[in-house]
């Protein structure tokens, strides 16, 4: 029998107890260190997002759509091919129709979906979101049927509004996230607008891509997206601070990584040496659109692993 | 109607709980859960969807005046927290719906049937409060005892504490009573009583504020709290540039495409 305490130890606790007077409290054993004071022991201050599956997938389709009604405005206003145009176009009015439901099955209580429209709230990016999803599904499904019923002028104009709309689309995500009590979210509110607008835009490039477009324009476009998201990498890379750190520790720091290689290095580097290679481009087309969705997991699961450090919001 | 407020007062609390008894029981809360969490005697753990009152047990080094009075037993002090009914309130801001508002009486209530479940709220409280019920798919948090308050009543964790600590009444006079409680304190060798009450942060102040020892960190209760609508002008003018770079680089692309179309004719 071996023991760290000698047995007449048991006999000691054994008279204290009698007399009401164990100098041993069960809440801190003699010698051990007293609590640590920096936190209440260590428990989270703020709540993690309580949003699912459906809001990366959400940030992932409407950002593709509101990118890609700026496409097919720009390209129509230069003269590019029609077929372009009517795919970028239906590309937009089919991401646009995705993303209302899959906010709308977000909701604790999807029925009441039409408070959205209660009222407008410039101080709250979800009520801008919500009102601009509204005018930008209105608007792109209006320029994809009125060519479908050949209205050329409607059309035009739908798609004039889905364009503007769409740039709201395509970068407000950012702000929804950024301004919010999340650590990792809020330290990077003035880059986050600007790494999903160029999500967006190498994931509305890419579809087209793969839609077996092959403008030298598009090309353009991706290489410029993929440059900024391999700097986005480098830049996520350097921060040291510690609401950074679920970026680049643990299982969202990996779908980080990953979401970032697919969405930088690799297409940058697919395009510049594969810029005679058809394939090589579609190739950098589908990585680019894997690492969108990825990039858009990854920021949603890293507010999550952020929400249950208390120590960000105790400096 | 006067603003009225919430002084809770950790010195006077023996942590007994009925706040949080008193407060179920009225706003008929559902119950989240029996849990054994090895801390001390808390096992509430937290604020949320269905707890509007949570009382802290804090376990410190030993300090002579609180808590035990042996220099080898640590001190033990208790502190009731609630919803902090900020002056600029995070969950108000951002509700897309207006379901959450400022009432009368200044307090933040959000209204259950507008409420859709959109969570927003929820990451934008600075403090963690308000939470989204999972099985009734809305956001909760403490209702300052709106429907008590109309009637004129003072809400049920104040008037179930039986040691004053908890305190409700007019803000203003609450706040005068808070500096006469610590003038006390210090004056009788409590030189580390403090009041948390974020006034020069941009939350602006809390309708409910806290007198407590000691450093407030052990109280999870944050130094320097921020509101994210300050986050806001900073991350439009990101999402400014980006939209406008968007538009200038697809449309530059473009030309570029079709000059060189043309160069190829």
């Amino acid at each position: 029998m071996k023991s760290h305490i000698p047995e007449t130890r048991l006999d000691e606790i054994r008279n204290q107890a009698a007399l009401g007077q164990l100098d041993a409290k069960g809440v801190r054993p003699p010698g051990s260190p007293f609590p640590e004071t920096n936190s209440y022991y260590g428990l989270p201050i703020v709540k993690p997002p309580v949003w699912t599956w459906e809001i990366p997938l959400y940030f992932f389709a409407g950002g593709a759509a509101g990118a890609s009604s700026v496409i097919a405005l720009t390209a129509q206003m230069t003269g590019a091919s029609k077929s372009l145009v009517r795919d970028a176009r239906w590309i937009a009015a089919i991401g646009a129709a995705v993303s209302g439901p899959l906010l709308i099955l977000d909701l604790g209580r999807p029925e009441r979906f039409l408070n959205m429209l209660r009222v407008f709230k410039p101080q709250s990016p979800m009520s801008v979101g919500a009102w601009t999803l509204t005018a930008f599904g209105t608007a792109s499904a209006g320029a994809v049927i009125a060519e479908l019923l050949r209205m050329k002028r409607a059309g035009d104009a739908a798609a004039f509004i889905a364009a503007l709309s769409g740039l709201v689309m395509a970068t407000y995500t950012g702000v929804l996230i950024g301004a919010t009590a999340i650590p990792v979210w809020s330290r990077h509110a003035r880059s986050l607008p600007i790494h999903f607008g160029a999500s967006a835009l190498a994931s509305a490039t890419a579809l087209l891509v793969l839609r077996g477009h092959d403008e030298p324009a598009l090309n353009v476009l991706g290489l410029a997206a993929a440059a900024f998201e391999t700097y986005m990498g480098i830049e996520i890379e350097s921060c040291d601070d510690i609401e950074s750190e679920p970026l680049r520790k643990g299982p969202t720091g990996l779908t980080t990584r990953i979401g970032g290689f697919f969405s930088g290095p690799l297409p940058l580097a697919l395009r510049l040496l594969g810029i005679r290679s058809k394939r090589a481009r579609r190739a950098a087309a589908a990585s680019a659109l894997l690492g969108s969705l990825l990039t858009r997991v990854a920021w949603i699961e890293a507010g999550k692993a952020s929400a249950r450090d208390p120590l960000p919001h105790l400096q | 109607m006067a603003v009225t407020g919430f002084l809770t007062d950790s010195t006077l609390c023996i942590g007994c709980k009925a706040c949080e008894v008193a407060c179920k029981e009225w706003n008929d809360v559902p119950d989240d859960g029996f849990v054994w969490s090895g801390l001390s005697y808390d096992n509430t753990l937290a604020l949320g969807h269905s707890t509007y009152r949570h009382v802290k047990f804090v376990e410190r080094e030993p300090k002579a005046g609180c808590g035990g009075n042996a220099s080898e037993q640590l001190t033990w002090e208790f502190s009731s927290d609630v919803c902090k009914h900020c002056e600029n309130a995070g969950c108000l801001e951002a509700c897309p719906t207006g379901s959450i508002v400022r009432t009368e009486f200044g307090s933040v209530f959000v209204q259950p049937d507008i409420c859709n479940g959109c969570g927003y709220c929820v990451v934008s409280c600075p403090f963690g409060v308000v939470d989204r019920r999972p099985e009734d798919g809305r956001a909760f948090k403490c209702t300052f005892c709106y429907d008590r308050q109309k009637a004129g009543a003072e809400p049920a964790c104040a008037k179930a504490c039986p040691t004053g600590s908890i305190l409700f009444g007019r803000l203003d006079d609450l706040e005068r009573a808070a500096d006469r409680r610590i003038a006390q304190l210090h004056a009788s060798g409590m030189t580390d009583a403090t009041i948390w009450n974020p006034k020069e942060t941009s939350v602006g102040g809390t309708h409910a504020f806290f007198l407590v020892r000691g450093d407030v960190r052990a109280y999870n209760l944050p130094p320097k709290p921020e509101v994210p609508t300050t986050l806001l002008k900073q991350s439009w003018s990101a999402a400014a540039v980006a939209a406008g770079a968007m538009a200038g680089l697809s449309l530059m692309a473009f030309l570029y495409s079709s000059n060189s179309r043309r160069g190829a004719k």
